[in-house]
């Protein structure tokens, strides 16, 4: 895994002195709260309805057992025992006290660890595949290139006050479990004719008041011209992007009103310039980087293994884990496990100090002490033996971590909301426990197949609404929390925006409504194989719509 | 219409809620009940004194009612400040 290097440690560790300094003059009241915002804000610190926020980046989602024990040990000591991990691949702490925060930042900078460009106009931490390195479909490891992007990206003088927050996602195969298309930039790893490593790159995409879907620049980007290329893109955004309206600020506008021929124009003269030049990313440099992400060592395995079969036949409730939540590894005799942080009627994406501390043990006992944070709010095991699934399955339910249901109906993914957001107009995590207890039953969640719900406390859409195959928005309805619903949406490389389906619901009746849909696919659907999104898209949203509001 | 002044603490963050004393508490029911503008507009001075003094920040005036002796916030997103998420915690083993 990548090591931080001299000049990222030592940096980190004077941020940290900085920032101590900073919140003790604000607590003398040395200086005002105007002052003091940029700089908390800079260093992950929000204000929200109840306490102080600190938001950590886990660069593309990659922890090791050593940093989740960390986490643990943050949450238990200066938290109230839990942290939630969240579709950014980051982690918040929903109630240090600013006291602590320079106290929690020191202990993170010393497991490698900070909370730098995790709020403000700058580029956000670089999400990617939390499958990466492990996924059998994979053209390479997306996360060198994150890294890269990352190293690039950090601090950097130029792209630290952009009109507008700034996001980019790299997935390392063609089926996209990344979101890239809903990112400002979005790169899929693919091999040129010649074997060598390039990417697709796209642009524009994002969610928000206006969601849009991210736009091809350039299928074909190779290795050497990455950062160049990006860079371009940056350039551009940087110069023409809107400033005057914060709302009309992300690159998703400028290629909107642009046009993305006309853009591809301008980045593609930004890039003649630069390209060959201090950001040429030569073949050594990416080899360096890559071999901070070399695979463990495998051993040779058969591809099937009889123990895990044997143990199958014998424990149902695993075989059902099994089925649901493991994901096929490039490494014969071994498997990516999901470890939902979705227990039926629970938090989404909550874990306490306990099992955080479990899941570090199991994956330093079994799993080369890696783990990935996924942008579904899920924790994952990305190299295991199949021989020792029924061992890790048994320790994980002793922590209360094996439910199975990793892409199904409960698998939801819900921002904070009106709980504990500022900014929210309605709560989204009361909507997702009551549906996840609906929805719970294993038969129940068996016949539905694969569904994503996912809930936005307000039109921000962290809690990716826009692509859920249903959607659900909280609203404020003259002071009372209303929800609409959309449906259709979807992350992957065949995203699309949901639709919004007709007039919302109040709390008691969204649980209903999204019932009402359920069954509506299941009576129309040609076969159970037929997938919700897929039959929503054979049907269109007619008979949904009549389902629910009548013809 | 009645109010009260609510705030979050400067140090750790914490709702909190002017007294008539002019302390800063997390008992919403300690809050002094307002029902004029000039007494409204007096706590508020004072109240912003204390933002100048670093002891809190985010000073706003809220609409509440009075139910079974007990101060209850008008609108959710001040219920929820005041009495804590609604969410249940009993689904986190090791959380308290
Ligand atoms: C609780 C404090 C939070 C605040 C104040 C906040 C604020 C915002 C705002 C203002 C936007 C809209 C940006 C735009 O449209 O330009 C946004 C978008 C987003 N946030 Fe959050 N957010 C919070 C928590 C979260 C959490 C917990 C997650 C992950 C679960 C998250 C993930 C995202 C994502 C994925 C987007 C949409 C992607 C995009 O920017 O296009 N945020 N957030
Ligand atoms: S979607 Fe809205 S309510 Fe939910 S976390 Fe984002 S800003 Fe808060």
């Amino acid at each position: 895994m990548y090591r931080y290097d001299e000049f990222d440690a030592a940096f980190v560790r004077e941020r940290v002195v900085q920032f101590s300094d900073q919140v003790e003059r604000r607590l003398k009241g040395e200086i005002t709260e105007d002052e003091f915002r940029p700089l908390r804000l800079m260093n992950g610190v929000y204000l929200q309805l109840h306490a102080y926020m600190l938001r950590i980046a886990v660069p593309y989602g990659t922890l090791s057992s050593t940093q989740m024990r960390r986490l643990a040990h943050i949450a238990r000591t200066y938290d109230k025992g839990f942290g939630h991990f969240t579709t950014r691949q980051n982690i918040q702490f929903n109630w240090p006290a600013l006291k602590d925060v320079p106290a929690i930042l020191s202990e993170l900078a010393e497991v490698e660890m900070h909370a730098i460009q995790t709020s403000g106009n700058c580029i956000r931490n670089v999400t990617a595949d939390h499958f990466a390195g492990a996924a059998f479909d994979e053209a390479d490891d997306p996360r060198p290139y994150a890294e890269i992007l990352r190293q690039w990206s950090s601090l950097h003088p130029e792209f630290s006050f952009l009109p507008r927050k700034f996001k980019i996602a790299v997935t390392g195969a063609a089926h996209d479990r990344a979101a890239i298309r809903l990112h400002d930039i979005g790169l899929e790893v693919k091999r040129g004719d010649d074997g060598g490593i390039g990417f697709a790159v796209y642009v524009g995409g994002g969610q928000g008041r206006t969601p849009m879907l991210a736009r091809e620049i350039n299928p074909f980007v190779p290795e050497a011209d990455i950062l160049a290329y990006v860079d371009a893109i940056l350039r551009v955004y940087n110069l023409f992007g809107r400033r005057d309206n914060k709302f009309k600020a992300r690159i998703k506008i400028l290629v909107h009103e642009t046009g993305i021929d006309e853009l591809r124009r301008m980045v593609e003269e930004e890039f003649a310039q630069i390209r060959g030049g201090v950001l040429g990313l030569p073949a050594e440099e990416a080899e360096r980087i890559r071999a901070y992400f070399a695979p463990p060592r495998f051993e040779e395995r058969p591809a099937v293994s009889a123990k895990l079969n044997a143990a199958r036949t014998a424990n149902p409730t695993l075989d059902r884990f099994v089925k649901q939540n493991l994901h096929r590894h490039k490494a014969p005799g071994y498997t990516s496990l999901t470890i939902s942080l979705k227990p039926i009627g629970g938090i989404p994406g909550d874990a306490s100090a306990d099992q955080m501390d479990a899941v570090a043990v199991i994956a330093e006992t079994w799993a080369f002490s890696e783990i990935r944070v996924s942008h579904e709010q899920n924790l994952i095991l990305p190299h295991l033996a199949l021989d020792d699934v029924p061992d890790v399955y048994q320790a994980l339910a002793a922590a209360g971590l094996a439910t199975a249901n990793a892409g199904a109906i409960t698998d939801i993914i819900a921002c904070p909301g009106l709980d504990y957001c500022a900014l929210a107009n309605a709560r989204s995590i009361p909507i997702a426990s009551q549906l996840s207890e609906r929805f719970g039953a294993p038969e129940r969640q068996d016949e539905i197949g694969p569904l994503s719900i996912k809930i936005s406390g307000c039109i921000n859409a962290c809690g990716h609404h826009h692509v859920g195959h249903i959607g659900i928005l909280g609203v404020d309805r003259k002071g009372e929390e209303f929800y609409q619903i959309s449906l259709g949406g979807n992350p992957d490389e065949s995203a699309s925006i949901g639709e919004i389906i007709g007039p919302g619901f109040y709390a008691e009746g969204v649980i209903d409504a999204v019932e009402t849909v359920v069954d509506t696919y299941i009576k129309l659907r040609l076969s159970p194989e037929e997938t919700f999104l897929t039959a929503y898209r054979r049907l269109g949203e007619a008979p949904f719509k009549e389902a629910l509001y009548g013809a | 219409m009645l109010e009260i002044l609510t705030a979050n603490r400067l140090y750790d963050g914490d709702v909190v809620y002017r007294t008539a004393a002019g302390d800063w508490v997390a008992d919403v029911d300690a809050a002094e009940l307002i029902d004029s503008t000039d007494r409204l507009t007096l706590a508020v001075a004072a109240a912003n004194a204390d933002v100048k003094a670093s002891k809190v920040l985010d000073v706003a005036p809220i609409a509440v009612e009075v139910t079974d002796g007990h101060i209850v916030p008008k609108r959710l997103r001040e219920r929820i400040r005041a009495f804590g998420p609604t969410v249940k915690s009993d689904h986190r083993p090791g959380a308290n």
